[in-house]
């Protein structure tokens, strides 16, 4: 033979799944809980979405055009981040907010540091706290049935009664995507069924809060179950769980870590929602996911596995 | 009985079908061969014969240089016609020996070794060595030396290797059900060597029929139980098979006699049995010739030395030209750039794929999803060794345990990115290794 054929390393076979579809797993899997946020919040809710990804796609296009990279906009990573920023918003978010978030999440907190792969926090958690932060107000202006209301959480904070299935079903006021503790995990068993998410994390985050809230209820007034559960439903907690803790970009790469992220996640949330002042927002679910992104490379570091038949510890032949 | 495996690991299309019914054939080089002096790992094979010379098929024609060296025989009658480099599957030009075949076939003079009752433990491993045996699985390591382990005492598994874990590869499977009673004498043989072993026939549950094969002929065998193993990737690497099999963990600075283990190949075994019971030196081999490019695809007997295009054409030649050829397994074989190559002792298949999968992939950034890290049988960490070896950072590398990595390529196989993480590993190992050997 005359001609040359190709060489490469091995391996010469490649299993199916890309990167793409991974992330459009991730959008099937939020699909119930976005379904539901429009079901729940009526049209506009559909709109806040539509136009929270477009801009987060954009946002990459616009940025990934100017600085002469390669258009990763196919991966479907800005659709992803686009429609959790959505969900975490209220449904009466003016756009133009809604927008600003989006472009915050892509530039500043993804591209910015080099893009997918390269960004040191959930980038629609980060956009969705830099909103919080300067739209306080715009932020929790919270609708139900066209009536203003605090979300179920705020009432249980405050002392105030709360509607355990509805908490569950998701028929109260709260952000798009996050009141259906039900959908969420409709979603979450998709993920884990197709083995998208590990289970270590949300596992451990879960079980560790649910501790946690067991025994702050039985500090103050004996254990109270249908307060566990409400905390369990209530806010961003599923949500973040099951999709925003799981982010494979900034959470730990090594089993063992995984384990120790999800305990942080559940000590700092339940510091945050239970241990906070009566002023301080009902909600932390946010800022321990953030907060413990940061914690990442740290968990890494100390969690590196020793390999295979070096486990028990041994001195190196 | 149970099913026995390891953590990690991945599940690749496995092609079997197309060549594991039809029988072994032999095959009978037409052309000149090219018998290669480095066909082991260790020093190469010494020359004994000089360019006119008249040599016999398994006449010895190379003496091994050393204790981890191996022999190397004629595999067909002929003229020795020169001595010079020739390419090889590995992609390097190295010494062969070209034998002009002079289609006749003679073989030389065998002396039929004492009976195995006879043998002392020393003559065995003499007679091995004789032989020429190298692991045939594909590391080509000398034979005779994994059996003169330092203590032989020991030694408390033999593990026949028959998993044949990599996708496509169907000769082990042949010689199985062939030839099983082979396979339990050449057990004997190494049994003979350590008294205290039992013999472990490990086989992957997808060939139920050899499993059950063996079954039958070894009921009554005190010492040999065969060992059904669940059909995964690398289930035949030594060290899973090993952990599969006995529960024993061995890292990558030990040798299976660490864990008091001797693992060999099928083909090996046959060999040992041949040289050990027969007195004939390694000169054939079974090889699968297969992939969706090949008219015909099958198993030969083949000699050592023959050149691989030969095989093509006798399967049939090509359904399509490939756009790829492999020597081995798609896991860990080696991209061939031409089939002009001849073949060694760890030669176990040709590969030849009509499409190049590889061509229509890019590489994106890692999204640190974890994949390779669940699939890895190391358990090391494969997209951060890759960066790190990208990176040239050989002290994170050695410090997040890159050593311990079998370039099995689970994790490029797995990873969504389409990251090259066993190439970028593999050559890091490669540099670390250089530079402890420096010093």
């Amino acid at each position: 033979m005359s001609e040359m054929l190709n060489v490469s390393s091995n391996p010469h076979v490649r299993d199916k799944q890309t990167t793409q579809m991974i992330m459009l797993d991730v959008t099937i899997a939020l699909l119930p809980a976005g379904i539901f946020g429009i079901y729940n919040f009526g049209i506009r809710a559909l709109l806040v979405i539509l136009v929270t990804i477009a801009a987060a796609v954009f946002t990459e296009f616009l940025y990934e055009k100017l600085m002469h990279k390669t258009i990763t906009v196919y991966d479907l990573s800005a659709v992803v981040t686009g429609l959790l920023l959505a969900l975490n918003l209220p449904s009466t978010i003016p756009f133009w907010i809604a927008i600003l978030g989006a472009v915050f999440a892509i530039l500043i907190v993804k591209q910015i540091f080099g893009g997918l792969g390269q960004n040191f926090m959930n980038p629609a958690l980060a956009a969705r706290c830099f909103l919080l932060l300067s739209f306080t107000g715009k932020m929790t202006a919270f609708t139900y049935d066209g009536v203003t209301g605090a979300t179920p959480l705020y009432n249980m904070k405050h002392g105030e009664s709360y509607d355990l299935l509805h908490m569950f079903l998701g028929n109260t006021a709260g952000t798009i995507g996050e009141t259906s503790a039900l959908a969420l995990l409709l979603g979450a068993a998709y993920l884990l069924i197709k083995k998208i998410i590990d289970f270590r994390i949300p596992v451990f985050y879960i079980g560790t809060f649910t501790i946690f809230a067991l025994i702050y209820t039985a500090c103050n007034g004996g254990v109270d179950f249908t307060f566990i559960a409400g905390q369990l439903c209530g806010g961003g907690f599923m949500l973040g769980a099951w999709f925003m803790a799981t982010d494979y970009v900034t959470s730990p790469v090594t089993p063992m870590g995984r384990i120790i992220f999800g305990i942080c996640l559940g000590l700092l949330t339940g510091a945050f929602r239970l241990l906070s002042s009566e002023n301080s927002g009902a909600e932390g679910v946010s800022y321990a996911i953030i907060f413990c992104n940061l914690l990442v490379p740290l968990i890494e570091r100390i969690t590196i596995p020793r390999g295979f038949g070096r486990e028990k510890k041994k001195s190196a032949a | 009985m149970s099913i026995l495996t390891f953590i990690g690991g991945v599940h690749p299309y496995d092609g079997k079908a197309i060549s594991k019914d039809g029988p072994i054939c032999e095959y009978k080089p037409k052309g000149e061969v090219a018998i290669a002096l480095s066909q082991h790992i260790g020093a190469p094979a010494v020359p004994v014969v000089n360019p006119g010379d008249k040599v016999l098929a398994g006449q010895l024609i190379a003496q091994a240089s050393g204790f981890v060296s191996a022999n190397v025989h004629s595999s067909v009658s002929g003229t020795v016609k020169a001595i010079e480099p020739r390419l090889l599957v590995n992609g390097s030009k190295s010494p062969c020996i070209i034998i002009d075949n002079d289609l006749e076939f003679r073989e030389a003079e065998i002396k039929k070794p004492k009976p195995l009752e006879e043998l002392s433990k020393e003559e065995i491993v003499a007679l091995v060595k004789e032989a020429g045996i190298v692991g045939m699985g594909g590391a080509g390591f000398p034979t005779h030396v994994k059996l003169s382990p330092k203590n032989p005492e020991d030694i408390e598994y033999v593990i026949v290797n028959g998993a044949e874990c990599e996708p496509y590869l169907t000769s082990d499977y042949r010689k199985l059900m062939e030839e099983p009673e082979s396979l339990i004498a050449g057990l004997k043989v190494m049994l003979k060597l350590f008294d205290r072993a039992k013999g472990y026939i490990a086989i992957e549950d997808n060939k139920p029929d050899a499993i059950a094969r063996m079954k039958e002929l070894v009921k009554g065998e005190e010492r040999i139980e065969v060992k059904k193993l669940y059909t995964k990737y690398p289930q035949g690497a030594e060290r899973m098979l090993i952990y599969a099999t006995t529960g024993r963990k061995i890292n990558s600075s030990m040798l299976p006699a660490d864990a008091g283990c001797v693992v060999d190949n099928v083909d090996t075994v046959f060999a040992i049995k041949c040289a050990v019971l027969d007195g004939r030196p390694l000169t054939k081999r079974v090889i699968t010739v297969t992939g969706d490019a090949i008219v015909k695809p099958q198993n030969y007997l083949v000699r050592i030395g023959t050149n691989q295009s030969e095989l093509i054409e006798a399967s049939g030649g090509y359904v399509n030209p490939p756009e790829k050829i492999i020597s081995g397994g798609p896991m860990m074989g080696m991209a061939l750039s031409t089939t002009d190559v001849p073949i060694t002792k760890t030669s176990s298949a040709l590969l030849c794929y009509q499409k190049d999968e590889l061509l229509s992939l890019t590489e994106t950034s890692c999204i640190n999803c974890g994949r390779c890290i669940s699939v890895c049988p190391g358990r090391v960490l494969p997209s951060k060794l890759a960066t790190f070896a990208n990176r040239g950072d050989k002290d994170s590398f050695i410090r997040y345990n890159g050593m311990e990595c079998c370039e099995c390529g689970c994790c490029s196989f797995i990873c969504p990115a389409k990251r090259n993480l066993t190439q970028a590993i593999k050559t890091m190992r490669k540099e670390v290794l250089a530079d402890r050997k420096k010093k």
